[in-house]
């Protein structure tokens, strides 16, 4: 079963393992992206398109699951105020054996960091408010898959 | 033509709203040209739209580059390169 979900609220990691259902599938892997307090950052907030990001998303977990012939795959992206530590992204891929879950992990979260419509705005200690620029490395990870 | 535009990120900071109804002069026929009408528009659309490059765009809930035709569009969304993850 394919979950994709766009939150403002906080991701509950334990309570989302237990509703991916992972039965008989053998190998499951995940990816846990949290925001960073390095630099002295107080708030990420994520801004979304209201139809688009849930779209792009759901798009990438269906291309992923057709792929690597998942068996589950949860896929879920907060927006809204963040704090240091709290979990931005939450994959969970389920395959027969360990190879497809992994790299369907690897390829949902290089590909949704260039082209899913989310945009990162971070605020500092010392008042400092910016967008976060795109980095060209994550446009090069994310070019590996085509 | 009357298109929706939707900003989003700093290109909806710099416009200084979320979005707004255009009527367009029959000559604007793709999103480039879009752009620059925008820019050439006022202090605020030469702000944000000085560097096209740095602009993606969205028609009607799709992905769009530069050449692609503004005919019988209803809603173009612009916006920064997305940073999510």
């Amino acid at each position: 079963m394919i979950r994709v979900f766009v939150q403002a609220a906080p991701i509950d990691v334990g309570a989302e393992i237990d509703l991916h259902d992972a039965g008989g599938h053998g190998a499951s892997a995940s990816f846990i992206g949290r925001v960073r307090g390095d630099a002295g950052l107080t708030e990420l907030f994520l801004e979304h398109h209201p139809a688009m990001t849930e779209a792009g998303l759901a798009s990438l977990a269906h291309a992923a699951a057709d792929r690597w012939k998942l068996g589950a795959l949860t896929l879920i992206h907060r927006v809204g105020s963040m704090t240091p530590g709290e979990t931005i992204v939450l994959v969970l891929a389920s395959s027969r054996h360990r190879a497809e879950a992994l790299a369907a992990c690897e390829y949902l979260i290089d590909r949704l960091k260039t082209d899913v419509m989310l945009w990162k705005r971070e605020s500092f200690a010392d008042g400092r408010i910016a967008w976060v620029e795109e980095r060209e490395d994550d446009r090069d990870r994310a070019a590996r898959w085509e | 033509m009357r298109i929706e535009l939707a900003y989003f990120a700093w290109v909806r900071e710099r416009m200084g709203t979320p979005g707004e109804t255009v009527e367009l002069p029959p000559a604007i026929a793709d999103v480039a040209a879009l752009l620059g009408w925008l820019a050439a528009r006022d202090e605020r659309g030469a702000a944000t739209f000085a560097d096209p490059h740095r602009i993606r765009a969205a028609i009607d809930g799709a992905l769009a580059g530069p050449d692609a035709p503004l005919a019988g569009v209803r809603e173009v969304a612009l916006f920064p390169p997305v940073t999510g993850g």
